[in-house]
């Protein structure tokens, strides 16, 4: 159907007004827009027909479908446990962070200055998996439980002093998190064993074991022995724990455990059928460089305030390439924050009656159980029962009947097949206790259930071993806020020191922060998709198999590829899995030593830091002078390294913001050789509609939902990072965690010709892929490719109105950029010693967020304004500029100081500015409202320039007394 | 700039050598080239390493650098005042050494660069 145009949600998603692009056109000398579009893009690589997708809706149309799928998904009550329970979102959470654009639109905190709200809620979240867990420091955050699990597999080999290949998993861990466990640790030349950590004995070959506490069953048992053997072995520990559980019990760091893990979804977070939500990693101070992902620290600013920031960023990837401690890169920062919100709002006594209300209707639905005759073979246990009946057969009844109830149990027959699991959460009545009583009374036959009136407290509480003494969350933040009116107050007050989109544009290269339309935000939030299981059984989510279905169709045909995964959770975790089906493949064909991959010199550092988690080799490829990719070499290191190639990776448009047009001789160079190729996808956004993935001559690619697709980037992740693949390789595809049709009985899956599952939950962070599916369904074909046009006009226009003050530094021989662009800041640093973090920071002053900084060339800043920018933010951010660059002449000029201006004090706060004492040579008004325009929407940062020295010289990573 | 009283190698680490035991530091080059210095990974006493492997690594606020062996030998002894100051080495780099050496083998001093071979070598 055609829409009204007041309807098309292309004219709302995109920026420039059809009025305006002819005036941006005559900026860049253009005839026309296609003309633009000829000369940007080579003529070799363009889609010879439009994309074939359905047509636009409007955002009406949209949620009404979205609606419909979301009436096919059958939200049961869930008592599956295995790392994922139903809990309450505080409402003035809910509708204050997660569906608030202020707390899901900004960007990963690199920029501390303008990210002080969110840094103090990821500091929250720190502190709170630090005091619950035991341990000394924690990141923020993982992407799941599993993979939280490997990287405590990979950190304890680094840390640890035993150097053998054997890793010992428990048999009592969730099923999804050995089967990631398996996958990560293959790659690397790791032996897994599942044992039964309390008969093990520990050999000097063996680096380390990994427990879980409550176990995967739901017991809970002392680990203190079987941790003191293992640390005389040298063996090292990590244990995957349950912060709700936690509160009452006696926490891993207490018993010894090096590195503690696990997921905070049940602190507030819906369960999405699967995310997104936060995983933690925590451990002792002496580890925490070998800690993998961000950490958020204390530091300094300019006026000696404290002031919060990424800490140790020397770890990550975009630093250290093959030798990172890890690839990942964007986290779950936006769910972070709620958990840790979830825990300021309940405080330690509010969290403690939640886990004892739970552990309560957990002991009397035991007690009612056991009277109908069932036996619970949990010692102890918080929530979960483990309860077995007569036989197989009457299990299947007890299943057969709670599915007519409407409640989802957990079959255990993979571990025994009379048995079941039950586990309860917050959200669990005493309702559910008598409903799930009567299921079993019914299945069983049993006479009249005398429990119903057993209210007594019997089998409450733990044994000493295992209790909880030590106090937890004593920091002020979580004492105060615990009115709704506090809440929102504090939520607020953080909100209003962080820049996200709904304050200025945030022109960050490679990171492509465009809308993230309301009309595709919305349906995240509603039950239909939010409050399923990832295990549940999937006739129960025929909703969800209609949404990947279409979503995957529709990744394919912009693609030009022929399958799709949509389990990476990341970027970063779709480089891992990209790669991993290579390697599959390869093996396949009986070319097993095929494991050298070659990575330009440009490239994001996610790609090397991939590459060595799957295995593989790296060989990086020159870059000439113009930035392209170096063909020679190429061909040399191609050639070299022929018998042993897998692969190349290469991003596309070039991470130098340029449409190389060597690229498909390069895909075949690679091909010749017997390698495939893996496009990075972050620059899709420049692609989609005007060429793709296939023509340019790549096997596999990934997508970053989060930048081309409209999630948004909430501070740092959620992000979904899908595959798309050749038909070739569509056989090598992930693998599922848990095995057949009733996921509610997981079973491993053993690692055969695919390749391995990559994340805990089969379709990644589900409830999200909503957004992404909303915005290619109202776009439609035209619309995501006009998406794509006037992303490359806007970046060609910035070129055109700031290239005569500052260096481009490349571009196609005809001058045209993709859709970003470099600026040179290097020569300043000799004229006015001004250097590119001086500009970022001035940037602030002016309300802009900096642009990346620093990659892919130091000393530069890399500039994508995305398609939705309007012509009036494109020019208020040319103004800002300019008017800096003015600032630097006037240094150069010996008319401005060259140590105390405007760029070298920048960011100014308010507190600065008013202040009684003024002492520099330039003007208040200079130093806060440099420009008319930025009156009119004045924004004051709260810190000045924060001190990284400081924070890295003296780390602090909890809440700092107050 | 660069004292003669002491060994160079092209990964700007200073060797000074006394009575069998070398002590080992980085050059002011590299200290400017790395800037803010936050921390220093050194090496278990007692390990032996040989010419040219990594033996621990030094983090600036932006950078990170591997930190090679410049003579094979057997660490006696580390700085472990640098854990606390490790800005010692950007105040002072020619005097905050980082490992002692018990050297194995006198005769690989022969291939270290000397002040004016160094000084060269950086332009």
């Amino acid at each position: 159907m055609s829409s009204d145009a007041t309807e098309s949600f292309a004219r709302r998603h995109i920026g420039p007004r059809a009025a305006d692009i002819e005036r941006m056109l005559v900026t860049v000398g253009a005839d026309s827009l296609d003309g633009l579009i000829d000369e940007a893009v080579p003529a070799s690589i363009r889609l010879s027909k439009p994309l074939e997708l359905p047509e636009a809706e409007s955002e009406h149309q949209c949620l009404t479908r979205l609606s419909q799928i979301a009436a096919n998904n059958q939200v049961r009550r869930s008592f599956l446990g295995m790392g994922y329970y139903g809990c309450i979102t505080p409402a003035v959470i809910l509708r204050n962070v997660l569906e608030n654009p202020s707390w899901y639109t900004p960007y990963t905190p690199y920029q501390a200055e303008i990210a002080q709200g969110r840094l103090e809620a990821l500091l929250n979240f720190q502190t709170m998996v630090i005091d619950l867990t035991g341990m000394e420091v924690a990141n923020a955050s993982l992407l799941d439980e599993a993979t939280a699990a490997a990287e405590a597999m990979a950190m304890v080999r680094r840390a640890g002093r035993n150097r053998g290949t054997r890793f010992l998993v428990s048999n009592r861990c969730f099923p999804q998190t050995v089967a990631v466990l398996a996958g990560r640790a293959e790659p690397l030349g790791i032996s897994i064993e599942i044992v039964d950590v309390a008969k093990t004995e520990f050999a000097d070959d063996v680096f380390g074991v990994l427990m879980r506490y409550p176990d995967g069953l739901g017991v809970v048992a002392d680990l203190t022995s079987v941790i003191e053997r293992a640390h005389l072995a040298g063996v090292q520990v990590a244990v995957g724990t349950d912060l709700l559980a936690l509160t009452l019990l006696k926490p891993p760091g207490e018993m010894g455990a090096d590195v503690v893990y696990g997921n905070t979804q049940r602190f507030g977070v819906p369960l999405g059928y699967g995310g997104p939500h936060a995983a933690f990693l925590a451990t002792r101070l002496g580890y925490v460089r070998q800690m993998p992902g961000r950490v958020v620290g204390v530091s300094v600013d300019a006026h000696g305030a404290p002031a919060y920031r990424m800490a140790l960023q020397t770890r990550e990837q975009h630093i250290r390439r093959e030798k990172a401690t890890s690839n990942i890169c964007t986290a779950q920062a936006l769910l972070a924050s709620i958990a840790g919100f979830y825990a300021v709002y309940h405080g330690s006594d509010g969290l403690t009656a939640i886990a004892r209300r739970v552990h309560k209707l957990s002991c009397r639905l035991a007690t009612r159980l056991e009277h109908l005759g069932c036996r619970q073979l949990n010692p102890e246990f918080f929530d979960t029962l483990h309860i077995s009946v007569h036989d197989s057969e009457m299990a299947g009844r007890v299943l057969a009947v709670a599915n007519d109830a409407g409640l989802n149990l957990r079959n255990l027959e993979q571990h025994r097949a009379s048995d079941l699991g039950i586990a309860l959460d917050e959200t669990t009545t005493e309702i559910d206790v008598d409903d799930i009583a009567a299921v079993f009374q019914k299945a069983l036959g049993s006479s009249a259930d005398e429990g119903v009136v057993d209210r007594s407290e019997k089998g409450l509480g733990f044994s000493d071993a295992v209790e909880r003494r030590s106090a937890f969350l004593s920091h002020k933040v979580f004492h105060v806020h615990q009115s709704e009116t506090g809440m929102m107050r504090y939520l607020k007050r953080l909100e209003r020191r962080d820049i996200g989109l709904d304050t200025s544009m945030i022109p960050l290269g490679s990171c492509t922060m465009k809308l993230n339309p309301a009309a595709a935000m919305i349906p995240v939030t509603w039950p239909g998709f939010g409050a399923l299981h990832p295990f549940a059984p999937k006739e129960q989510a025929r909703g969800y198999a209609q949404l990947f279905d279409e979503l995957e169709s529709a990744l394919c045909a912009i693609t030009g590829l022929d399958a799709v995964s949509l389990q990476p959770n990341s970027g970063a975790q779709g480089e891992f899995a990209g790669l991993m089906v290579i390697r599959a493949y390869h093996e396949h064909q009986g070319k097993n030593g095929r494991r050298v991959v070659l990575i330009p010199s440009s490239a994001h550092g996610t790609n090397p830091a991939s590459a060595a988690m799957a295995g593989m080799r790296v060989v990086v490829v020159a870059c000439d002078g113009e930035g392209n990719v170096d063909v020679g070499d190429v061909r040399a290191k191609a050639a070299e390294h022929s018998d042993s190639l897998s692969a190349l990776m290469i991003t596309y448009p070039s991470t130098h913001g340029v449409f190389e047009e060597a690229i498909q001789e390069i895909c075949a160079v690679v091909h010749d050789h017997g390698g495939q190729v893996y496009m990075d996808g972050a620059n899709m956004n420049a692609q989609v509609g005007l060429t793709n993935p296939a023509v340019i001559g790549a096997d596999v690619c990934h997508l970053n939902l989060h930048k081309t697709f409209a999630i948004p980037h909430g501070g740092g992740g959620p992000g979904m990072g899908p595959i798309a693949v050749a038909a070739h390789l569509a056989p090598y595809l992930p693998k599922c965690q848990v095995d057949g049709p009733e996921e509610s009985h997981p079973r491993l899956v053993g690692l055969g010709k695919r390749a391995p599952a990559v994340a805990a939950a089969p379709w990644g962070s589900a409830s999200i892929l909503t957004i992404s599916y909303a915005y290619i369904r109202m776009l439609g074909g035209v619309g995501l490719t006009d998406a794509t046009r006037h992303a490359i006009l806007n970046a060609n226009y910035l070129k055109a109105k700031l290239e005569a003050h500052y260096e481009v530094l490349y571009a196609r021989p005809n001058g045209r950029v993709a859709h970003e662009l470099i600026f040179d800041f290097r020569p300043f640093l000799e004229t006015a010693g001004i250097d590119e973090q001086d500009v970022a920071k001035r940037l602030i002053d002016y309300g802009f967020h900096a642009p990346t900084v620093s990659f892919p060339v130091a000393g530069t800043m890399m500039v994508e304004p995305t398609e939705s920018e309007p012509l009036e933010e494109l020019d208020r951010f040319c103004e800002a500029l300019l008017g800096i660059r003015q600032e630097i002449q006037e240094i150069a000029d010996g008319r401005a100081d060259r140590k105390d201006n405007v760029l070298k004090n920048a960011p100014h706060t308010a507190a600065a500015v008013v202040a009684d004492s003024w002492t520099h040579p330039y003007s208040r008004e200079e130093a806060a409202f440099p420009r008319p325009f930025v009156r009119v929407q004045k924004f004051w940062p709260s810190v000045g320039r924060i001190d990284n020295t400081y924070g890295d010289r003296n780390l602090v990573c909890h809440c700092p007394p107050i | 700039m660069y004292p003669s009283d002491r060994k160079y190698t092209k990964n700007h680490e200073w060797v000074t050598i006394a009575g069998g035991e070398a002590k080992v530091g980085i050059t002011q080059y590299a200290q400017e080239q790395l800037g803010d210095v936050v921390y220093v990974e050194l090496p278990e006493i007692g390990r032996s390493l040989k010419r040219g492997e990594t033996f621990g690594a030094i983090e600036s606020v932006k950078a990170v650098s591997e930190l090679y062996c410049p003579l094979s030998g057997e660490v006696a002894s580390v700085n472990v005042e640098l854990s606390e100051h490790p800005e010692a080495i950007n105040v002072e780099p020619h005097d905050t050494w980082m490992i002692a050496l018990k050297l194995a083998d006198s005769a690989e001093v022969e291939a270290l660069l000397d002040g004016p071979s160094y000084q060269a070598l950086i332009g």
